[in-house]
């Protein structure tokens, strides 16, 4: 127990509060909002200008409403891929090398099988994608599950990995003869784009997306797969007594996760780019670190709050355009999730009122 | 010739090391309390801005490290209220605390990309010392931070190992509850080293920008914090250790450069992948090690100290 004032406790909830999951990420946004405009008022801008232009940009056109999906389509797959390790107490922080490696390979069929108008291009490229961005993440899976290797460095570690891969390649043996000397592939034929919805660039990742995320809603919460990720992220212990086998686990959550987010970059060069390039993700993989912790993992909530991301992106973008630099939407991200970390605090404690029964010598920190 | 070269790389080896050494030492610490900070690379990237920022207005690179040690610190502050008195998860906060780095110190950076310092630190030769025949140009014709980093090392060790201060350091980060029973503040002694921690990896991120390159550009630690994490784990929490560590580390940052202006056939793509793949190979082999010889983290590290739960 903690004096905060006089005749006041901080004390620890039986039941983590209900009414503060919602209060709390909202008064958070709120919050980080705040602190950002006196980053913006002390760099010379008017933050509520800037606020508006971004929320106008974001929401306030069709064509702004589009963008903000097409920015959501990637954050909510990766999101739910990295979430999925996440609930294992796996850190898997290589979403962002897992969505190059899967973008990697899905171009690999793109540019191989160029003549090919083929209906079998885009599944190849969908398979091969997710399989390029599982064994990615099973490369610092396998030391985890062996000798218990630190795979928050490991993963992070292959990020650089990846993306060097990638330039190499857009700089090297795959650029475009026709490009102008661009860091890019050539363009990918027809028969290996997604198709899109009406005149927008929504793709039919956005159906990948919603289906992963019903996918992983039924597997975590009705199967017994679902329960074992449970029972080995909450309590190790109590996984190895109840005979589960902990390393398969790792193994297998490591390896989904990281096809999920392979999946991701194939969406992104096939709805998107329509070709491989430098500079492919702005991030995306880190972005669902934080989208996965602020939703608590739950698959549903990833998708609205990988919108809201989404939406900051779009905004953060217009706003570019008056002078206010693009890290301005990564340091809000990172107030959003300092705000949502302290405020968990509120959801697990309270504040009480001090009881007699309860002020013990204890009180004196 | 060849051995001008060698002497080159290596005296560029602990340059290059420096500012991981830095960043290892202020994690060092911080674990050793027995608080995992993973925002390393958002706090150097933070104190690589203010220390360029700083030191090209007042044209003073000793003012500059020093807003970039304040800066640190006061990031550190951040992590430290959120998970000693908010008791947050550490591995999140820290994340939280880099990717909060890496955006503020691209935000205030802006329109410094490209800039040159026009007053970067100058070298000094070591009397006596800097003439010894390869050891001197190799260790002792530096700038002052390096000599600061190698009187911190021993200095960090003895703290550490031979002081009550760092007894009760150690203490806190095996087992608090013990510690808080024979009277050690556990909450104060984690704010400190964390803050501490803090200071010194901005003083890494600024040894970038105010001389390694010097300049500054956006993300320019480029997984240096990362790495620095992963030394710890390679120095098993000694100071002494993480010395060499860091300067391997910055022997094969150096190799690569040198060997990209050699022209070699590798692609400079695959030499730049060098240090990231050599962090992993060294992590699963140290791991591996540390097992056998059963040498561990701080016991009580990345758990949040609750005194109605001891």
């Amino acid at each position: 127990m903690m004096t905060v004032f006089s005749g006041y406790v901080i004390e620890k909830r039986l039941v983590p509060s209900s009414t503060s999951f919602v209060i709390v990420p909202l008064v958070s946004i709120i919050l980080a909002l705040l602190v950002g405009a006196v980053f913006l008022v002390l760099s010379g801008h008017n933050f509520w200008e800037v606020y508006k232009v971004m929320f106008a940009g974001a929401f306030g056109s069709i064509y702004g409403i589009t963008e903000t999906i097409v920015k959501a389509i990637p954050l909510t797959i990766t999101g739910l891929g990295v979430a999925l390790a996440f609930r294992m107490q796996l850190w898997n922080i290589g979403g962002e090398g897992q969505l190059y490696m899967g973008a990697f390979a899905a171009t690999w069929v793109a540019l191989n099988f160029s003549d090919a108008e083929e209906w079998w291009v885009l599944p190849l490229m969908i398979t091969l994608g997710m399989l390029a961005g599982g064994l990615w993440a099973l490369v610092p899976a396998i030391p985890r599950a062996i000798w218990g290797v630190n795979e928050i460095i490991t993963t992070l570690m292959l990020n650089y990995v990846a993306i060097f891969w990638v330039d190499y390649l857009v700089y090297g043996p795959w650029k475009d003869p026709n490009g102008y000397n661009f860091p890019l592939t050539a363009p990918f034929s027809p028969a290996a784009i997604l198709p899109v919805l009406g005149h927008s660039r929504i793709h039919a990742g956005l159906f990948f997306g919603l289906f992963i995320a019903l996918l992983f809603y039924i597997i975590i919460y009705h199967t017994r797969w679902g329960y074992e990720i449970r029972v080995c992220g909450e309590s190790p212990d109590a996984a190895r007594y109840a005979g589960i086998n902990i390393n398969k686990n790792i193994l297998l959550v490591m390896f989904v996760s990281g096809a999920v987010c392979g999946l991701a970059g194939m969406a992104e060069v096939s709805g998107i780019a329509h070709r491989l390039q430098h500079g492919l993700s702005t991030g995306y993989g880190y972005t669902a670190i934080i989208i996965a912790w602020l939703s608590r993992l739950h698959p549903f909530v990833i998708i609205v709050v990988a919108f809201l991301f989404g939406a900051l992106q779009v905004g953060g973008y217009i706003v570019q355009t008056s002078g206010i630099p693009s890290s301005m939407v990564a340091m809000l991200q990172g107030l959003l999730l300092f705000f949502v970390l302290g405020g968990e605090l509120l959801t697990n404690y309270r504040i009480a009122r001090k009881t007699p029964a309860y002020s013990s010598g204890d009180d004196a920190s | 010739m060849n051995q001008d070269i060698l002497v080159a790389i290596l005296a560029t080896a602990i340059t290059a090391g420096t500012p991981i050494l830095f960043a290892a030492l202020g994690e060092i610490l911080a674990e050793r309390a027995g608080v995992l900070n993973l925002g390393v690379e958002g706090m150097m990237l933070v104190g690589a801005v203010c220390g360029f920022i700083c030191a090209l207005q007042t044209a003073n690179p000793w003012a500059g490290m020093f807003l970039a040690m304040l800066a640190g610190g006061l990031l550190a502050l951040i992590h430290a209220f959120l998970t000693v008195t908010m008791k947050a998860n550490q591995v999140v906060s820290g994340l939280a605390l880099t990717m909060f780095g890496t955006g503020l110190s691209g935000y205030l950076g802006k329109s410094y990309v490209g800039t040159a310092l026009p007053v970067p630190f100058e070298n000094y030769t070591v009397p006596v010392l800097g003439n010894i025949p390869l050891l001197g140009p190799v260790f002792f014709q530096h700038d002052p931070m390096v000599y600061i980093s190698y009187l911190l090392v021993p200095a960090l060790w003895f703290l550490i190992f031979r002081t009550k201060a760092g007894l009760h350091m150690r203490a806190v980060g095996e087992n608090p509850a013990a510690a808080d029973s024979v009277g050690v503040n556990v909450f104060l002694t984690r704010y400190i080293y964390v803050i501490a921690g803090g200071m010194l990896t901005g003083i890494g991120g600024a040894y970038l920008s105010l001389n390694y390159v010097p300049s500054w550009m956006e993300n320019m630690t480029a997984g240096r914090g990362w790495i620095a994490v992963a030394l710890v784990i390679f120095a098993t929490w000694n100071p002494v250790h993480a010395l060499w560590g860091s300067y391997l580390f910055g022997g094969i940052d150096a190799l690569g450069f040198r060997l990209q202006t050699l022209n070699v056939l590798v692609s400079p793509y695959f030499l730049k992948m060098l240090p990231y793949l050599l962090t992993i190979a060294v992590l699963i082999l140290v791991t591996r090690r540390n097992m056998v010889n059963r040498i561990g983290s701080p016991r009580a590290l990345g758990l949040p100290y609750d005194r109605e739960e001891r």
